[in-house]
């Protein structure tokens, strides 16, 4: 049936692309004169294609996959069984630290609150609600201003010095604020109804803290959170969380 | 020896040597005892192997070595020797470009006609045209010189042809 003379060889080689240049260059100038040799490329050229499929006819699982390249892989650490307590340990540390991250973040929150309202009362222009030296004025003051009540100690004759107070908002709750002069430095009183979570949170549960150069003690007692927070010094603080904590008991 | 690299440039191949594990053996679980192995003596080996050749040709070569010491593989042993006998020219000859043409329509045809050829025969048609590895790559997996790439891979496809016509001529 080849009436054409052309190798058969030297097809099979162009379609493999592995025909030399010059060689390949002919053999397209006679494909297109022979219809014969087309007819075969054609062909054989449809045949391949028709075989590629034939290169994923055969998927392997995923598990024999993992096998082989378990087999192959760097040897990793494998946790041997002394290995679990200091996983178990370092596992515990991490989750300790996130906690307490997250609490000294909510602590810091509660403190930069807390601390806010005590500068941006020093630094206002109308720092008290209620001007007063005399705690039987101020208390009464906050009467239905706010859901609870507190008692302020005689501060007449101590270091201390009422100067007012004001009506605040601390944790989205209603707060008294009272400013107590101690010399030169002013003290700010917080107190407000003990919230879920928020006290918990503070990171300064006991004793005088130190936070952002101010001075911070601060308590709960009966469902009231108590502040005492400025810049006089440790001591004072103390003894200004002390009288507040004598009256309330 | 440097196992992570070995992971790198080894597993990309892992489908294309499974997959042609599966055409040799015709059995799953033959081609992955001969995939497992490969890639074990591969590792084992690859200090030996020179950085910058072709790693496809070594693995499938690794690959091939360690069918023919299958026994699978030695039970078609004899059809490599038989490959060299030569093909039925004649019917080969009598399949038409389009009786070709026409068979390449069923790929079931073709699966059919590339499981009935000599494993030789089906293991270079693959090479070539399924992995599309050039004569170079196919000599130096087969171990022998590119002209006796070129002869084999004539005598698998006319082997092919006669195979698809003879079909086509049941039909």
């Amino acid at each position: 049936m080849t009436a054409c003379s052309q190798d058969r060889s030297a097809l099979a080689a162009y379609l493999d692309g592995e025909l030399p240049a010059d060689q390949e260059r002919l053999l397209q100038e006679h494909l297109l004169s022979c219809p014969e040799c087309a007819a075969e490329v054609a062909a054989q050229v449809r045949l391949r294609r028709a075989m590629k499929p034939a290169a994923s006819r055969f998927a392997s699982s995923a598990e024999f996959r993992r096998k082989v390249q378990g087999q192959i892989a760097p040897k990793r650490n494998v946790p041997s069984r002394w290995l679990w307590p200091v996983a178990v340990a370092a596992l515990a540390m991490m989750l300790l630290a996130v906690v307490w991250n997250r609490e000294s973040t909510l602590g810091n929150q509660a403190f930069r609150e807390v601390a806010d309202l005590h500068v941006s009362d020093l630094a206002s222009a109308n720092p008290y609600d209620v001007v007063s030296s005399d705690r039987h004025t101020v208390k009464p003051w906050f009467q239905g201003k706010i859901p609870f009540a507190f008692n302020l100690p005689e501060l007449a004759g101590s270091e201390f010095a009422l100067l007012g107070g004001r009506l605040v908002y601390l944790h989205q709750q209603p707060a008294a604020q009272l400013v107590v002069g101690a010399g030169k430095h002013k003290i700010s009183v917080l107190i407000t109804q003990e919230s879920r979570g928020s006290g918990t949170a503070l990171p300064f549960s006991r004793g005088v803290a130190v936070r952002n150069s101010f001075n911070v003690e601060t308590w709960e007692k009966n469902g009231l959170r108590f502040y005492v927070i400025g810049d006089a010094e440790q001591g004072a603080i103390h003894r200004l969380a002390q009288a507040l904590q004598g009256v309330n008991g | 020896m440097d196992r992570a690299f070995f992971e790198q440039l080894a597993m990309p191949l892992f489908d294309q040597l499974y997959n042609h594990a599966c055409w040799l053996t015709g059995d799953r679980a033959d081609a992955e005892d001969l995939v497992q192995e490969s890639y074990a003596k591969a590792l084992k080996g690859f200090a030996s192997f020179a950085e910058g050749t072709n790693l496809r040709a070594w693995m499938f070569r690794i690959l091939r070595n360690a069918f023919l010491n299958s026994r699978s593989g030695l039970k078609q042993k004899t059809e490599y020797l038989e490959d060299e006998a030569g093909v039925d020219e004649a019917v080969a000859h009598e399949v038409t470009p389009e009786t070709l043409f026409l068979a390449s329509e069923s790929q079931e045809a073709i699966f059919s006609a590339l499981e009935r050829l000599p494993v030789a025969h089906r293991e270079i048609i693959l090479l070539c045209d399924v992995d599309e590895m050039s004569y170079r790559e196919i000599a130096q997996v087969l171990d022998v010189p590119t002209g006796t790439v070129m002869s084999r891979l004539a005598r698998a496809r006319r082997n092919l042809r006669a195979a698809l016509g003879a079909k086509e001529a049941v039909r």
